[in-house]
């Protein structure tokens, strides 16, 4: 997993709730097999006005110029900025990849969905939540004629304005430790082999049913 | 000490312990496996030379991008070469482990959350996962049912942990009688449409109460299916003689004194009478009408005997604002009927109601009928390969082809429009599934996620009607 210590970057407002992960990244680019190659799919229907299927390069697209990623005012943005509920629907992680390889390492929202969030804590990026007021605060200033840059400190908990406010957020110590350390998690359960094998003698006892299912083939 | 609630026991069931950096790992008993979340998985152990902890623990069957036509063909019948990577990449990865799968000849292939209960597969007190949201389906069995992300999957293969915090307690109590022409599926709607798409998030939801006891098995878990809807990390159902009697005889359910002894466990899946939920909300079933969903979030929905909202009367502006927006994607004015909406292509099918009990549902009120002139395209999409027979045996086949429809073969379809069953810009679906979100099922559709009798009347009519009215 990407560490996550301190970024700097530029914050791209969008102003939507229940942004769903069919947004973020549209189906028909889940038939890939791999991990990248998602980045310049991100928010699809959204971004181009014509139909994207997997495969097309980005020089055949017709760019929407009204959304907002296409705004010349936020080159490169690492931040976004959104509204409740964020990551809603399908499970797909493919949504925080695209994020990520867009450039995104950090989402601020009021509130979140539980798998988009536990799938970002997965790959490094790192989804702050701010309450309601703040956010209207930080969309307001984001979407002044200048792009607003934003600094986002992890281990201080704080996400810097420009005018040098220190915002805190709160994060869950476990999962801070972890972004910091850029930790594997498969490593880390691994070091409980003995424990996850110990439950499984005593469960097996418990629930034979479980275990050694008949096999048809 | 207090009670604990069905979540509770099954979770204390399952703890393996907590990890040193302070997470609790939970035990997996059954992960179940489709070719579009699990590749980089897959891909993620073999590189780091890691085997499947247990490889009994996994069934995996191709269901998202599988065409519905032509099945015979097997996998040279997929013409779209990315698609058809995809599903021969499961077949390599699964004969690589020796990994159970339906491949796509085989006739229980079918869409994960149909078969893994099909099969008995599922199984009451399980803790089940998948790369897919729509898992919350398995928690109609009392399970403890979770959609998780493609490095969850990975991570489950490798160790047969899930590690996470515990979300919280949420009662929803039903009480009262349904109306005939009213379904599990809009019970399901009009809770999202009153509790919202984030209602539930962080918390596991307990569908309970007497209508819900009232329910047979593909009814809870057509409920439990749309609990992702509403943001629940997952939805149960305590068991009772109708959980049993589904799981009994299936062919990996127990038997035998197996199955005595299973179902004298299984028994105490149910929440303590003293049990204390963090959240409680009670609804009354009694006055329910049938569901239409008329916006691009699940939680747009009303009842087929109302009309289009207007955003002009809600005070909240940023609700105004969405409602605004869905409908111009959705094409609709403000306070129109929602009867008057003319629909260009039915599907009958999903994860959510694409069993025989919806088959049925459905076959009844096109009996002896025509799919309207004005109508598109019809789709009929068994949810496996087994309903898809038992439905061709009971002659409801026979109705949906007389009546027009289209007959098809076992597989996700039109719900995400992966392969290529889907809708063209701006037309409008009557479709069983669970998401109507922007281009889910073709670039510039537009879904109204009805119950299976709904879309089978506005097939007949070619507009939405109440079905209560044609029983
Ligand atoms: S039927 Fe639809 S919701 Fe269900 S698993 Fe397939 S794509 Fe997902």
């Amino acid at each position: 997993m990407t560490p996550f210590i301190r970024e700097s970057g530029t914050v791209l407002p969008l102003n939507r709730v229940n942004v769903d992960t069919d947004q973020i990244i549209p189906k028909q680019y889940l038939k890939s097999i791999r991990r990248s190659g998602f980045g310049d799919n991100l928010f699809d229907g959204w971004r181009y006005l014509d139909e994207g299927e997997f495969g097309m390069t980005l020089n055949e697209r017709r760019i929407n110029h009204e959304f907002v990623l296409n705004d010349p005012r936020y080159q490169a943005p690492r931040i976004l900025l959104a509204k409740e509920n964020f990551g809603c629907g399908s499970s797909r992680e493919h949504a925080v990849w695209a994020l990520m390889e867009f450039g995104f390492r950090c989402v601020i929202a009021p509130s979140f969905a539980d798998i988009f969030l536990s799938n970002c804590f997965k790959n490094g990026l790192l989804p702050i939540v701010l309450n309601e007021e703040i956010i209207l605060e930080l969309f307001e200033l984001a979407t002044r004629k200048q792009a607003m840059d934003l600094t986002v400190d992890l281990p201080g908990q704080t996400v810097e304005l420009p005018d040098r406010r220190q915002i805190h957020f709160d994060m869950d110590p476990i999962r801070k430790e972890t972004l910091l350390k850029g930790l594997d998690e498969i490593e880390l359960t691994m070091a409980h082999r003995a424990s996850i094998e110990a439950f499984e003698a005593v469960h097996r006892r418990a629930q034979p049913w479980l275990f050694d299912k008949e096999t048809c083939s | 000490m207090a009670g604990r609630t069905l979540y509770d026991k099954v979770w204390d069931a399952h703890v393996v312990g907590v990890r040193r950096d302070g997470q609790t790992m939970i035990y997996i008993d059954q992960q179940l496996l489709h070719e579009v979340t699990s590749p980089q998985a897959f891909e993620g152990l073999a590189l780091a030379e890691r085997m499947p902890w247990r490889i009994d623990a996994n069934l995996a069957t191709p269901d998202h991008n599988v065409p519905t036509l032509n099945r015979s063909l097997g996998i040279d019948g997929i013409t779209d070469l990315v698609a058809r990577e995809q599903v021969e990449t499961l077949d390599m990865n699964c004969r690589r482990y020796g990994i159970r799968q339906f491949d796509i000849l085989d006739q229980r292939q079918g869409i994960v959350h149909v078969i893994g209960p099909e099969q008995g597969a599922t199984l009451p007190g399980m803790t089940i996962v998948c790369g897919d949201s729509h898992t919350s389906t398995h928690g109609a069995f009392a399970a403890l049912a979770q959609g998780i992300g493609t490095s969850d999957v990975e991570h489950v293969l490798a160790t047969q942990c899930l590690v996470q915090a515990k979300a919280g307690n949420f009662s929803l109590r039903v009480d009262g009688e349904l109306d005939k022409g009213v379904s599990a599926k809009d019970l399901i709607l009009a809770i999202i449409g009153r509790i919202g798409t984030a209602g539930a998030n962080a918390h596991t939801v307990e569908f309970r109460g007497q209508t819900i006891r009232a329910l047979t098995m593909e009814g809870r878990m057509t409920l439990c299916n749309m609990a992702i809807e509403c943001g629940a990390r997952a939805g149960m159902v305590a068991v009772d003689d109708t959980t049993f009697d589904y799981v009994a005889g299936r062919p990996f359910a127990p038997t035998g004194s197996r199955w005595d002894e299973a179902v004298a466990c299984w028994r105490t899946l149910v929440s303590d009478d003293d049990a204390i939920f963090d959240k409680e909300i009670v609804i009354d079933a009694g006055r329910l009408v049938p569901q239409v969903s008329w916006g691009t979030s699940p939680e747009m929905v009303v009842g087929v005997d109302e009309a289009v909202p207007n955003p002009a009367r809600v005070s909240d502006a940023g609700q105004a604002e969405a409602i605004e927006r869905a409908l111009q994607y959705m094409g609709l004015k403000a306070d129109q009927p929602i009867t008057d909406i003319r629909l260009d292509r039915i599907f009958i099918g999903s994860c959510t109601n694409s069993r025989i009990e919806d088959l049925r549902a459905a076959a009844g009120l096109v009996r002896g009928k025509r799919v309207a002139s004005s109508v598109k395209q019809a789709l009929v999409v068994p949810g496996s390969g087994l309903v898809k027979a038992q439905a061709e045996a009971e002659g409801l086949a026979e109705v949906f082809l007389e009546a027009g429809f289209e007959w098809r073969d076992a597989g996700c379809s039109m719900c995400l429009a992966m392969n290529p069953d889907r809708l063209g810009p701006g037309e409008h679906c009557a479709s069983t599934s669970n998401r109507n979100f922007e281009g889910r099922q073709g670039h510039g559709g537009r879904t109204h996620l009805v119950s299976p009798a709904m879309a089978a009347a506005a097939a007949v009519h070619g507009r939405f009607v109440d079905v209560r009215k044609l029983l």
